[in-house]
């Protein structure tokens, strides 16, 4: 059927794994993926345990339309504590990993406690073992993924592995799964890494079925044509997803040199355009796009490095196609620190996906380090000689590997902008809500995705409230608390399906209602959908305040709500975060302290 | 005018969709595992190639049957494994130099590519064309 009924339990600390069945009255109320896992972690865990504590849980979970022939059906979500924002975290990723797992028999991996020693899960449908990873630990990602396929000889195992950052608790270390899609945000690596588990390989061939198929093809072929005629959609094949960098840097909302201007003299040199010309001597960055599982949009880049460029002149290891930029990792690395560096930015998105580190994290990090050095506060004493100017494509390169592998200022950077930039006495400088970074848009431009990142419950993130439309045409305040909070419940509800959110511009909720309708068992309206995206968000609020999380945690950074934007088509505008705020807690249903009434628990059956 | 499949690696995005169609067709549900075309992934994702019978015209697997559980459609050109016939001895697999008869444990049969009987359920489900069904003089 639809879900497989069925969960992985592997206690870290026993070494025992456990198949038991799931849970199907909360999967009624909370689907899969984003939002039953978050039910689960509610249930499991004391949500003011520390992050990196084996008392943390972390899942891996898909949903239930994961694995079918719905467009974008690959993806599964990472739900755990986050050791960035102590909130709750919810990373999703794409790729081959999710479908996989699901074939392989569970709907969700529940790990918890701690191995004693470094180990590796190796899951072929019932067959579920505990390897010894003494080998793996101190890998790259890159060499742990070909060590294990190498070992268990067995091309179609799919594999999520952290670095060595993930090891050693960098705030930002992601989960990589297929070489370079990732669980990338709010340090889900280095829960992994704290429980000593280095990677999961999965080799799944039961296979999904729906509950009414006939039906389930129907609505599928519909939705897939829908897509097809989609702009948007035309746009993320064509261009991928940094087709963005144009339409911000026009706009005024492109944050540059750690958000102190909001437009980029080098967008022309690192957008997608760039991507398809060919340089100075004749090399073309982008060689072809990619899907994940299942996927008509395609919207991941397959790029390759100049092999005369500096990073890689002398590292043949590099001559090869990966991952290509995406908007986050051009922005963060690109405008966010200065740099107009195509191929620098290209390695650097490699050695992102190579050490498992979220590139925004990571960027905005460096960005707020660059400030730092920029204004004298650290030296070239501080960075192991590395000159931290902004616009200085080398540093990022370097400093990219050296968090990857937890060297010298790479440590220092490891900590998140928020721990970092604290640690020389100026918190004001780290571009982060509740501890994560920024992604490439400004507050100031675009005030109701302002209002996202400051009530988003994983801290500043770009895909949990969709605003964008409404800011574009207007740019005030007025009227914003509404379509952030709709979004915020609808994206809420698609993370939980098993499909990508980028199929949210050409379907809209009675899409997936129809969809879901026609695999589940019972009745699936968008009526039904809309609420169960308004209690995960409630019960991810409940974590967070049970976590120690506030209405203080709920803003965004002094350089947002009080400097003018100094250009773009929001000059002079700041964020007004205040007004929109009590809208918004009013419009939740929360008290003016930003916390759910009990009458609004009530109605969401969170009680 | 016999068709056949013709498959343009350039263009595939790897996603998988014919696999998935191509199981729902002859095994009922989604399960890339028991598809008869398969993707191939090259160089960190660079390249995907899809790959099934290309129904050649030796027809080596029709031939090494000892059961004459293979036969050709007339219609589709198509070389189709009668299951009750099968008797699982894998020989078919072995004779075809292009590795796309496999056997299936579950069943203890073989399972080869049938073309859908003229429909190819891969060629609907792909979403950028990397799959075609073309008519062609003889088989590719
Ligand atoms: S749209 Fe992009 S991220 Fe989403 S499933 Fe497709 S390829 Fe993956
Ligand atoms: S034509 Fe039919 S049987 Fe042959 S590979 Fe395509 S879907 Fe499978
Ligand atoms: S459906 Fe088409 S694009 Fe997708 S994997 Fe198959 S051949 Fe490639």
């Amino acid at each position: 059927m639809t879900w497989q009924q069925q969960i992985l339990r592997v206690n870290l600390t026993d070494g025992t794994c456990t198949a038991e069945p799931l849970n199907m009255d909360w999967a009624q109320d909370y689907l899969g993926e984003r939002g039953l896992a978050t039910r689960y972690l509610w249930e499991e865990m004391d949500p003011a345990t520390d992050a990196m504590s084996p008392d943390n849980v972390l899942i891996f979970a898909t949903g239930p339309l994961t694995g079918t022939m719905a467009s974008t059906s690959g993806r599964f979500a990472v739900v755990t504590k986050s050791p960035l924002t102590n909130g709750v975290a919810c990373s999703n990723s794409g790729g081959k990993f999710g479908a996989s797992l699901k074939f392989a028999g569970y709907d969700m991996l529940i790990l918890e406690g701690r191995s004693p020693t470094p180990v590796y899960l190796h899951i072929v449908d019932d067959e579920v073992t505990l390897h010894a990873a003494q080998d793996l630990w101190g890998k790259s990602v890159w060499e742990t993924d070909a060590a294990i396929h190498e070992k268990h000889q067995d091309p179609q195992l799919k594999i999520a592995a952290i670095g060595v950052s993930g090891e050693q608790g960098v705030r930002y270390a992601c989960i990589v799964n297929d070489l370079h899609r990732a669980a990338g945000r709010s340090g889900v690596g280095s829960v992994m890494g704290s429980k000593n588990l280095k990677a999961i390989a999965v080799h799944g061939s039961k296979g999904v079925s729906v509950d009414d198929m006939p039906r389930f093809m129907d609505v599928v072929k519909k939705t897939w044509k829908k897509l097809e005629q989609d702009d948007g959609r035309r746009e993320l094949t064509e261009l991928g997803t940094n087709a963005m960098i144009d339409t911000m840097e026009a706009f005024g909302g492109l944050p540059t040199n750690n958000f102190q201007q909001v437009q980029f003299a080098g967008t022309e040199k690192i957008n997608p355009e760039a991507m398809q010309t060919p340089n100075q001597n004749g090399h073309t960055n982008l060689i072809t796009n990619k899907a994940c599982f299942g996927c008509t949009i395609a919207c991941g880049r397959i790029a390759h490095i100049d092999q005369n460029h500096f990073s890689i002149v002398n590292r043949k290891e590099y001559w090869h196609a990966s991952g290509g930029l995406e908007y986050e990792t051009a922005f963060a690395f690109g405008p966010a620190c200065g740099i107009d560096d195509i191929d620098a930015l290209t390695f650097a998105g490699y050695l992102m996906n190579e050490h498992g580190m979220d590139p925004i994290s990571f960027g905005v990090t460096l960005a707020a380090a660059m400030e730092l050095f920029e204004m004298g506060i650290i030296t070239i004493e501080d960075t192991d000689g590395v000159a931290l100017n902004f616009g200085n494509a080398e540093a990022l390169t370097i400093m990219a590997e050296k968090t990857g592998k937890f060297e010298g200022f790479g440590q220092i950077l490891g900590l998140g902008s928020k721990r970092m930039c604290e640690k020389y006495g100026h918190p004001e400088l780290s571009m982060a809500v509740k501890g994560q970074e920024f992604a490439g848009y400004d507050s100031r431009a675009l005030p109701g995705m302002g209002l996202g990142y400051a009530t988003s419950n994983r801290g500043a993130c770009h895909l949990k409230h969709d605003v964008f439309a409404e800011d574009m045409e207007d740019q005030s305040a007025n009227g914003k608390a509404q379509p952030c909070k709709t979004s915020q419940d609808a994206i809420a509800t698609i993370d939980s399906t098993g499909l990508c959110l980028f199929t949210s511009g050409a379907w809209d909720m009675a899409d997936y209602a129809e969809q879901l309708d026609a695999a589940c068992k019972g009745s699936w309206t968008r009526e039904r959908l809309e609420k169960i995206g308004e209690r995960i968000w409630n019960l991810e609020r409940q974590f967070n305040l049970s976590a120690g999380l506030s209405k203080s945690d709920d803003t965004l950074p002094a350089r947002l709500l009080n400097d003018p934007a100094p250009g773009g088509t929001a000059k002079g505008r700041v964020c007004d975060l205040e007004t929109m705020l009590s809208e918004y807690y009013e419009l939740r249903g929360w008290s003016d302290r930003g916390v759910p009434t009990p009458a609004t628990l009530a109605r969401l059956n969170l009680s | 005018m016999i068709k056949a499949l013709q498959m343009i690696p350039e263009k595939c995005t790897s996603c998988l969709l014919c696999e998935m169609a191509c199981s729902l067709e002859n095994e009922g549900l989604f399960n890339p595992a028991k598809s008869r075309i398969k993707v191939f992934e090259f160089e960190h994702g660079k390249t995907s190639v899809p790959y099934t019978c290309t129904q050649c015209e030796e027809a080596w697997c029709l031939h090494a049957c000892p059961t004459n559980a293979i036969v050709i459609n007339k219609n589709t050109g198509a070389k189709e494994v009668i299951d009750d016939k099968c008797v699982g001895c894998k020989v078919c697999t072995m004779a075809c130099p292009y590795g796309t008869v496999n056997y299936n444990s579950a069943t203890g049969k073989v399972i080869k590519c049938d073309l859908c009987g003229g429909d190819p359920k891969c060629v609907e489900a792909c979403p950028t064309q990397a799959i075609i069904y073309v008519e062609h003089e003889a088989p590719l």
